[in-house]
């Protein structure tokens, strides 16, 4: 009761204070967008990496960048070309972590607010009913960060997905796996620990089936709730068992306690995976790099060769947050933003049906991406069937590139040093 | 019985004494004076801020943030005191719940503003090395805040049931008037019973930043813990705190190793059911 009640007060408080931010007057030429991100709850640190990006990405537009602009159009500035200069403006609503808020907040958006057009929400669960609301007003919702496959097997029509999801994961990771085994690496023993939202559950679940297809062997499936107060329990069991392999699908709150313990008892895998999630957030890498050294991740963001799009985009993310570079989830973000104004530029129109139209026609090359996949192309259900992914090692406290062969730029170190 | 039981069994037992720990400042405010403070988990939270700033600003461990923390946050108890809740006593029981309820959000929220959303977390060797007994391991943070915790919920009972001074808070619990009347002065009582639940929820704070993450948010994850503590220990009863503390702990992490993860909070729950169910008191609380 207390903690259903706190969370309408909660809901009540973020309403008002993000309703007054956004209440600024609308101009002519404004095209608005709706953005859901977590700004508080346990992953307000990534949600507010994300909001960074799509203030930079709206300034891009509105005020341009002249090094940028030279290779990327949209950076060109004076606004949208396509609607005669129209400036972006992006109203930014808290998710609070929570589905029901992410469904309050994308019904605000899309009947006051009246957006054109909506991107969010990181979480996967959220995703879920945020873009519910925005299906049935018949407004374009573009995930950039989710990744559970469930989100396009819904029949949605308004619904657009840039980012690679678990199976694409699952794939690369059974791949990568094999390459190490044929290279001499133990890896007969493989444990899954997941959170038990949809992230953690479908991505576990996608992972098992693909391994199972490619005949490697999960050999323990660990389901735990998120945010806990403790998971020695988890790691003492991992110790008992001691697989060749754990892949961790985790948010940040518990990515930290799961490093940490790790080294309490004194236990590491040959190879330590993480699904991205939590162990991507820069304020972990920051905080346990030292004590996660070798950790294996994905991200589809690589800074890449100077005077690449990536290149100079990180760099104006580094200015705008005084220090951390575009990590996997804010360079999906920013790609995703990138993706949802180049097709409303191109729609010319803040008509939604014109503007779904746009995103349908969408086939971007990867030279004018910011993130690392081959491509952008919409497929029925909405989801990129160019969405590809790099895998990562944690150096020093830094992600490098060390797989695929032909994108990497650093070779992968085993087995996992940790502390 | 395996040695990788018997570990967990330690790590629920040190688990449960810290949960005994934070949860025995919300208990003194329950059983002083019937108020439930919704912003205790906040109060941990900020003693947790504590700690990451007195070693960011000075390089100091536990040995300084838990005595700098416990006076910060014994303050804040004083202030929250005389400013909010001296006042909202004297309403309705819902004004109370909103009037905490207001300050938890005054607090988690004004944290955000003031660090930022990110996770912090402190070195792990501020508290010296994890040692092995007999092939049990254990982390020198987690006994460190265990054997804290212990020592301050056994200190403020006795002090509650074996000195003048816990016998006026308790009498100006069971009768504010009556209490008057015998020369005690209730609001300084109850101002006394905030400061100390302050600085015990203050140094659990800064014990727990040792092996914790610290965040705006990480309020609300031990928030619910401490109440199932306290309800479970028995309203008002700081022993029973720490009882129903260790069993917690005890009953998690076994629940979570034997059971799995994922049903932990189903088992304690259950637990936690039962024993209202037939000792709607709480463990230790008074009928």
């Amino acid at each position: 009761m207390a903690k259903v009640f706190r969370r309408t007060l909660l809901a009540g408080a973020a309403l008002t204070s993000v309703g007054l931010g956004g209440a600024a007057r609308a101009q002519d030429k404004t095209v608005k967008i709706g953005a859901v991100y977590p700004l508080s709850g346990n992953s307000a640190s990534t949600g507010n990496y994300a909001k960074m990006a799509m203030e930079m990405a709206a300034d891009l537009v509105n005020n341009g960048n002249p090094e940028l602009g030279k290779i990327f159009p949209l950076a060109k500035g004076g606004g949208l070309s396509g609607l005669g200069g129209a400036k972006v403006q992006i109203i930014v609503a808290d998710n609070q972590g929570t589905p029901a808020a992410g469904q309050n907040q994308s019904l605000r958006l899309s009947t006051e607010e009246k957006v054109v057009a909506m991107i969010g929400a990181f979480q996967s669960g959220i995703t879920m009913t945020a873009s519910a609301v925005a299906e049935k007003y018949g407004i374009p919702f573009l995930n950039a960060e989710s990744s559970a496959a469930t989100l396009t097997e819904r029949g949605f029509k308004w619904f657009f997905r840039t980012t690679p999801v678990s199976t694409d994961f699952a794939k690369a990771y059974s791949v990568f796996l094999k390459e190490q085994i044929a290279a001499g690496q133990k890896a007969g023993s493989i444990a899954l620990v997941h959170e038990n939202t949809e992230y953690g559950n479908s991505t576990a679940s996608a992972i098992a089936d693909q391994f199972g297809k490619d005949g490697l062997k999960v050999t323990m499936n660990v389901s735990y709730s998120a945010n806990s107060t403790d998971v020695q329990p988890q790691v003492l069991e991992l110790k008992e068992k001691n697989p060749d392999v754990v892949i961790f699908i985790s948010y940040t709150s518990d990515a930290i306690l799961y490093s940490k313990t790790m080294k309490e008892l004194n236990w590491k895998p040959a190879i330590m995976i993480a699904d991205d999630g939590g162990f991507n957030d820069p304020a972990f890498v920051k905080a346990m790099g030292s004590v996660t050294e070798g950790l294996i991740s994905r991200s589809v963001f690589a800074e890449g060769k100077p005077g690449s799009i990536p290149f100079i985009c990180d760099a104006l993310y580094k200015k705008k947050t005084g220090g951390d570079g575009l990590d996997d989830v804010s360079g999906r973000a920013l790609q995703g933003i990138f993706t949802l104004l180049d097709a409303i530029n191109r729609a010319g129109s803040t008509d939604p049906g014109k503007i779904r139209d746009a995103l349908r026609a969408t086939d971007t090359p990867p030279d004018q991406l910011v993130a690392g996949y081959s491509g952008v192309k919409f497929d029925a259900t909405g989801q990129n069937i160019l969405a590809s992914t790099l895998v990562m090692q944690l150096r020093n406290s830094q992600y490098v590139s060390i797989w695929p062969a032909s994108r990497a730029t650093d070779k992968l170190i085993l087995p996992y040093k940790g502390w | 019985m395996s040695m990788t039981l018997v570990q967990v069994v330690v790590s629920g037992l040190l688990l449960g004494a810290v949960y005994a720990l934070f949860s025995s400042g919300l208990s003194l405010i329950w059983g002083m004076m019937n108020v439930v403070n919704f912003a205790h988990g906040d109060f941990v939270m900020l003693g947790m801020y504590a700690a990451v700033m007195v070693w960011t600003a000075l390089g100091g461990g536990p040995w300084a943030s838990a005595p700098i923390a416990a006076f910060l946050i014994g303050t804040l108890g004083i202030a929250s005191y005389f400013l909010l809740v001296r006042h909202i006593m004297r309403g309705p029981m819902l004004a109370q719940i909103l009037g905490t309820f207001g300050l938890a959000l005054f607090l988690r929220y004004g944290a955000l503003f003031a660090f930022g959303a990110n996770f912090k977390t402190l070195p792990d060797n501020l508290v010296g090395h994890s040692f092995v007994l007999g092939s049990i391991r254990f982390e020198g943070a987690r006994v460190l805040a265990g054997v804290v915790g212990v020592v301050v919920t056994l200190s403020m009972h006795f002090m509650l049931t074996r000195t003048m001074l816990g016998s006026r808070m308790l009498a100006v619990s069971e009768d504010a008037t009556a209490a008057q009347l015998m020369g005690i002065r209730p609001q300084r009582m109850q101002a006394l019973a905030w400061a100390i639940a302050g600085a015990a929820t203050g140094i659990a704070g800064a014990l727990i930043a040792m092996f914790f993450y610290t965040s705006p948010t990480v309020g609300e994850t031990l928030s619910i813990i401490a109440f199932v503590t306290v309800a479970l220990g028995g309203f008002g009863s700081v022993l029973g705190a720490l009882v129903a503390g260790l069993l917690i702990g005890v009953i998690e992490s076994l629940s979570a190793y034997l059971i799995g993860p994922v049903y932990k909070d189903v088992i304690v729950y259950s637990v936690f059911v039962l024993v209202l169910w037939f000792r709607p008191q709480g463990l230790m609380g008074k009928t």
